[in-house]
């Protein structure tokens, strides 16, 4: 997929080093974390994305698809308790690849998943989608 | 990403907007500025980092032409 990928958090670069070294790095079987741990001790860039939360002085859980053009294609906001889905972020990022490449000839309808049908907008397929895609085609794995 | 020695203290490279300068919003107003949208373009901003055993310098304008995902997370040694 050829993504760059970035954590970023309020800690030091210091403690990111200590964290990878003797916590994530158990995880992952002794390997390093493969991509950049960034520092926003000031909060600056959280303020700047709207995810750094004043009052605890940390940033909520927000991740951001931006593509080659810098566009912010998608983003995903949560409080600390719950997790991330990263199949989900997977498949955006496969879909809107997808959409991209097909340069608006193609668009990926809910549940489109890489092999699945899209969608070719036209005229021809308003008042149509009903005979192009189901409903359940939302709900499968 | 350019590596850096860090300092006895912490490193000099402070996390820095590019895009514009953000004042502590304003949320008992309710006008805190809408600055993310999508379809508009991901504020610039240059950060310190750690990456594999080095201290590094990102620049997120550095990576147009290619995809990012910027994953923010309320700390390091947290649980989640």
């Amino acid at each position: 997929m050829g993504v760059e990928v970035f954590s970023i958090s309020v800690d030091s670069v210091f403690v990111h080093k200590i964290w990878n070294d003797n916590e994530l790095s158990k995880m992952l079987g002794g390997k390093s974390v493969p991509f950049a741990m960034l520092s926003d001790q000031n909060g600056n860039v959280g303020r700047l994305y709207g995810v750094y939360d004043e009052e605890a002085g940390t940033e909520t859980r927000g991740r951001f698809i931006i593509d080659p053009d810098g566009i912010i294609q998608a983003f995903e906001v949560m409080t600390p308790p719950v997790g991330r889905n990263v199949k989900e972020t997977l498949r955006q990022i496969q879909a809107f690849q997808y959409v991209r490449e097909a340069k608006g000839a193609e668009v990926a309808p809910a549940g489109w998943r890489p092999g699945k049908n899209t969608l070719k907008p036209g005229p021809n397929l308003v008042g149509n989608v009903w005979k192009e895609w189901k409903v359940q085609e939302a709900f499968e794995e | 990403m350019k590596e850096f020695e860090a300092g006895c203290t912490r490193p000099k490279g402070q996390a820095k907007p590019v895009t514009e300068t953000v004042s502590t919003p304003q949320v008992e107003k309710g006008e805190r500025k809408i600055m993310i949208q999508v379809g508009k373009p991901a504020p610039e901003f240059s950060a310190p980092g750690f990456h594999q055993g080095k201290f590094v310098e990102m620049n997120l304008a550095d990576y147009k032409g290619k995809w990012v995902m910027l994953c923010f997370y309320p700390g390091d040694f947290t649980f989640v």
